[in-house]
């Protein structure tokens, strides 16, 4: 509950609403009363049906839009100026699985390691651990793009100077979502209670030991379902990946360090979506299909998971 | 003192068993390597902004050696490929503003009264499904809500209302609208835990007081959660305002300085986005101009980040 | 500080272990006569002369600059129970967190004055707080079970610590917990599937697993139901046997119940009413604080006058 000054100020608001709301409260609810109920009750739902046919519709449209070019052709053929019919993602989509694997490498440790870090070890009362902290936070509200700036200046070119090939992308991209992973964790370690941590110290374990054994386990499902949100961020990713290099047409297979260019599917799709051709967007439909399928079973899995374990203390 | 070093022998009860030293048998420096090694994880982070600041700044400062800070900051003509080339940020500063003010106009009121209608009228079930499915909506790449109002929205709302699409297909309005759609659920989330962070004695004693469900989520629940919604409203533009995909497809590329919904406009990103893929050379000026776009826009999320995250820990020490 | 372990005492120093609890009464605020009874007992089974396993001088334990208890001096014997009572606030818990250094979890918490333990300074600058919770475990208000099936619970410190024979470990520490024949056919089931009663002996039986000397208990039994209370009140005057204990509770026929001797403290204003700190009243043999206390503060007390 509320303490302190502001909690103090909070109730002092809340109660003045509460009785500026009920000053007639004695007499019988007025007809007026119940009629503006139901009235804001149906804007309530109207608000919300406009969100979710605004949802089904992106779904809906690109799914019919997209139905004549979808196929096996979409995942086995490379992308094609000429021939929109026989053209599809096959080294975009390898180049994002290429991609993905690399951030997930990256950014499965060092997010869980600094949010671990964050929560069990650091003194949140030293200046340089609120730090760290604020600054997770407000990099988790940096715009993509910039991160593809970063991207350009630091990975590709600048200090580390990798060129324009895939890793750099994948490095591009896992800064993007380390926020994300760690934020994500360090809530799911944080709702493990400490009377748990209490208990293993205790019986002599040491602090790893009490994190390895009983604190990580007990927030995985958690940090798994952070874990997949991020990851499906970063597929859908598109802006950052237009600066490190992600080429269009590149119709052989990429590899991770090949510097002759690699490509990712939402930056392939969002080519074929630039182009006038009918048959051109009619691809990049079926491409929007594709990523969405992948990420709404990954993403309805997270959720999935989340409400599963919710909860268990 | 010293007499007291011998005292711990046992004595005649119980298992006579030497006391063990408290000191440590090894000195565990495998423990210190992990704690300093997840250490250097958290640090990352700070080596990441530090990355971001210098690689802004230093093309930045090169930039500002070439054109003067206010003809950047208020000149009002945005040709920078142009020959000869101007400056003027003004343009793509009100384009990314009007594609994000439009965005607001939608989600503020669909996101908020979905926030009001998941906290105060949904039952647990209805609760358990909504919020999942506006998190998928959350979880839809940009680049899928550009297309669809490239290819879907903009056709149609020309179709009724032709005032909207000055240059077929792109609008800074429908643009803004499909932003909109973006930042819906972030409000509605973020807004929903606000207001159920709200505790439950507050909605108790308004209603013991006669007030209708109505009064209860706009006069007590809604003020009381007040700065985490706002929160949420800040983060949202911030995101509106970073938003890359949806403007590069759908504002179209025209610096101009309107804030007509109707318009072609272009945005701070879409110009980064746009001007950064072709193959330019490092250290030219169009190089440069790129990162001094990048700076401006960098500062803005951040102000509006920094104080959204006040915000967010505001409510939070409050009801936490 | 380094510790000889010797097998046998000198006769200075068996003599200098029989008068240092005299030192406690002269402190202000206590007082039990033991140097009276070290000497005067006929009987010849003097209370006050047995192996001391924690001896506390002028404690004051603060959060955050803020005293939470204050000058506490008492020593605590092998092979008893132990029982610290009052009001809460009183800094018993806080106290008894002392004992085995759970406090330096809490980083705004300072401990200030002495606490030897067998003579060692448990807070000297090698110690290693780890080493220390290993012989002075710690049962908790709220069963805190693992998230883990019953055989890990107890398992879990054995493993931690390197022992062997897991099994029989386990076994042993589930018989001596009384809890054995009610567990032995689902090992493998969640912890979280048994009665609260059930998991508070889980976790004393997972105390126990790990073979420490001293078990703390804060308040066991107040999140419990009578039965499960008087389970585990029998199981304390077997285990004592075995361990030595120290026990916190709110509830003084528990104490008076279970414990060989008793410690009472009490909340302490100063002037402004602004600061309020646990101070230790009176610490004697249970019988003699229930039935005929020294300070007047206790009688109002364990006569239910106030509190």
């Amino acid at each position: 509950m509320a303490s302190g000054t502001p909690g103090t100020e909070r109730n002092r608001l809340a109660t003045a609403g509460a009785r500026a709301a009920t000053v007639t409260s004695l007499e019988r609810q007025p007809r007026g009363d119940i009629w503006m109920g139901n009235i804001f009750f149906a804007i309530l739902l109207f608000a919300l049906t406009i969100a979710l046919v605004g949802l089904a519709a992106i779904i809906l449209q690109a799914a019919i839009n997209g139905a004549p070019a979808f196929g096996w052709n979409l995942i086995t053929n490379g992308p094609s100026t000429l021939n929109p019919e026989e053209a599809g993602f096959r080294p975009a989509i390898i180049g994002t699985i290429y991609l993905i694997l690399g951030v997930i490498v990256l950014v499965v440790p060092l997010g869980i390691g600094a949010a671990v870090y964050l929560e069990e070890y650091a003194d949140g009362t030293r200046w340089w651990n609120r730090t760290v902290e604020l600054n997770v936070q407000n990099l988790a509200g940096v715009p993509s793009i910039i991160y593809g700036i970063l991207g350009l200046a630091f990975i590709v070119r600048g200090p580390l100077d990798l060129g324009f090939i895939l890793v750099a992308g994948s490095l591009t991209l896992a800064l993007l979502v380390l926020p994300t992973v760690i934020l994500a964790s360090r809530e799911a370690i944080r709702a493990v209670p400490p009377s748990i941590r209490e208990g293993s110290l205790a019986l002599g374990a040491t602090e790893w030991q009490t994190i390895r054994r009983q604190v990580l386990p007990a927030s995985i499902p958690g940090i798994v379902t952070g874990v997949i949100l991020a990851i499906s961020r970063a597929i859908g990713e598109t802006a950052p990946l237009l600066l490190v290099g992600a080429a269009t047409f590149v119709t052989f297979n990429p590899t991770f360090t090949g510097d002759n260019g690699y490509s990712a599917l939402p930056v392939l799709i969002f080519n074929y979506a630039t182009r006038p051709q009918d048959e051109f967007r009619v691809l990049a439909s079926a491409g929007v299909i594709l990523m969405l399928i992948v990420l709404l079973l990954m993403n309805s899995f997270a959720v999935w998971l989340r409400n599963r374990y919710e909860q268990q203390w | 003192m010293e007499a007291r070093d011998t005292i711990g022998a046992f004595g005649q009860r119980g298992p006579a068993r030497p006391v063990p030293s408290l000191e440590a048998p090894s000195p565990r420096y495998g423990e210190k390597l992990i704690k300093l090694s997840l250490a250097l994880c958290a640090l990352l982070s700070v080596v990441t902004t530090t990355a971001i600041v210098i690689s802004l700044l230093v093309p930045t400062i090169e930039f500002f050696g070439e054109v003067g800070i206010t003809d950047f900051l208020f000149g009002t003509n945005w040709a920078p490929t142009f020959e000869p080339a101007s400056f003027g940020v003004l343009p793509i500063v009100v384009g990314t503003f009007s594609t994000a003010l439009w965005g607001m106009m939608f989600a503020i009121p669909i996101g908020l009264a979905s926030a009001v209608w998941l906290s105060e009228y949904a039952s647990p079930r209805q609760r358990k499904l909504i919020k999942p499915v506006l998190e998928v909506l959350a979880g839809i790449p940009t680049v899928a809500i550009g297309i669809f109002a490239l290819i879907f929205l903009s056709p149609q709302i020309e179709k009724v209302f032709p005032f909207m699409v000055n240059v077929p297909p792109f609008s800074a309005g429908i643009a803004g609208l499909a932003i909109g759609l973006m930042i819906v659920p972030i409000i509605a989330s973020i807004s929903d835990d606000a207001m159920r962070a709200v505790p439950g004695g507050l909605r108790e004693a308004a209603y013991g007081l006669g007030s209708t469900k109505m009064k209860v989520a706009t006069r007590v629940v809604f003020p009381a959660a007040i700065s985490g919604i706002v929160a949420s409203l800040v983060l949202a533009g911030s995101r509106a305002v970073g938003e890359t995909m949806i403007v590069l497809l759908v504002a179209g590329a025209s610096p101009n300085l309107t804030l007509d919904p109707g318009s072609s406009v272009l945005t701070m990103t879409a110009f980064i986005g746009q001007t950064a893929t072709g193959d330019i050379s490092t250290g030219s000026i169009t190089y440069d101009t790129i990162f001094a776009v990048g700076t401006l826009l960098f500062i803005i999320t951040l102000i509006l980040n920094m104080f959204a995250i006040r915000m967010v820990r505001k409510y939070r020490e409050v009801y936490e | 500080m380094t510790l000889e372990v010797n097998g046998q005492m000198t006769e200075k120093e068996r003599k200098e272990n029989l008068t240092l609890p005299s030192e406690p009464s002269q402190e202000k605020g206590l007082s039990h006569q033991i140097a009276v009874k070290a000497d005067g007992d006929e009987s010849g089974v003097d209370v006050w002369a047995k192996d001391k396993v924690f001896e506390v001088k002028d404690v004051t334990v603060s959060y955050a600059n803020k005293a939470a208890v204050k000058d506490v001096t008492m020593d605590i014997y092998k092979n008893e129970v132990t029982a610290m009572i009052g009001p809460s606030g009183c800094g018993k818990s806080t106290l008894l967190r002392c004992l085995n250094r759970m406090n330096d979890l809490v980083p705004s918490a300072r401990v200030d004055g002495e606490i030897f333990y067998h003579g060692q300074d448990l807070y000297g600058p090698t110690v290693d707080p780890v080493q220390v919770r290993k012989m002075i475990g710690m049962v908790f208000q709220k069963p805190n079970p693992f998230p883990k099936s019953i055989y890990d619970n107890i398992a879990f410190g054995p493993r931690v610590l390197g022992m062997d024979n897991i099994d029989e470990r386990v076994e042993k520490a589930l018989k001596g917990a009384a809890l054995w024949d009610e567990v032995k056919d689902r090992l493998k089931d969640n912890a979280y599937g048994m009665s609260g009663g059930q998991q508070q002996r889980l976790c004393i039986a997972r105390t126990m697993a790990v073979e420490p000397e001293v078990i703390l208990m804060d308040e066991p039994c107040s999140a419990l139901d009578p039965i499960s209370t008087g389970k585990i009140e029998d199981l304390m005057a077997e285990l004592k046997e075995q361990f030595s204990i120290v026990i916190v509770t709110h509830n003084m026929q528990q104490a008076a119940r279970v414990s060989d001797k008793t410690a009472f403290l009490i909340v302490e204003l100063d002037a402004t009413e602004n600061n309020r700190w646990g101070q230790l009243v009176e610490y004697d043999e249970t019988e003699k604080v229930f039935t005929n206390p020294a300070d007047q503060r206790t009688e109002d007390y364990v006569t239910g006058k106030v509190g």
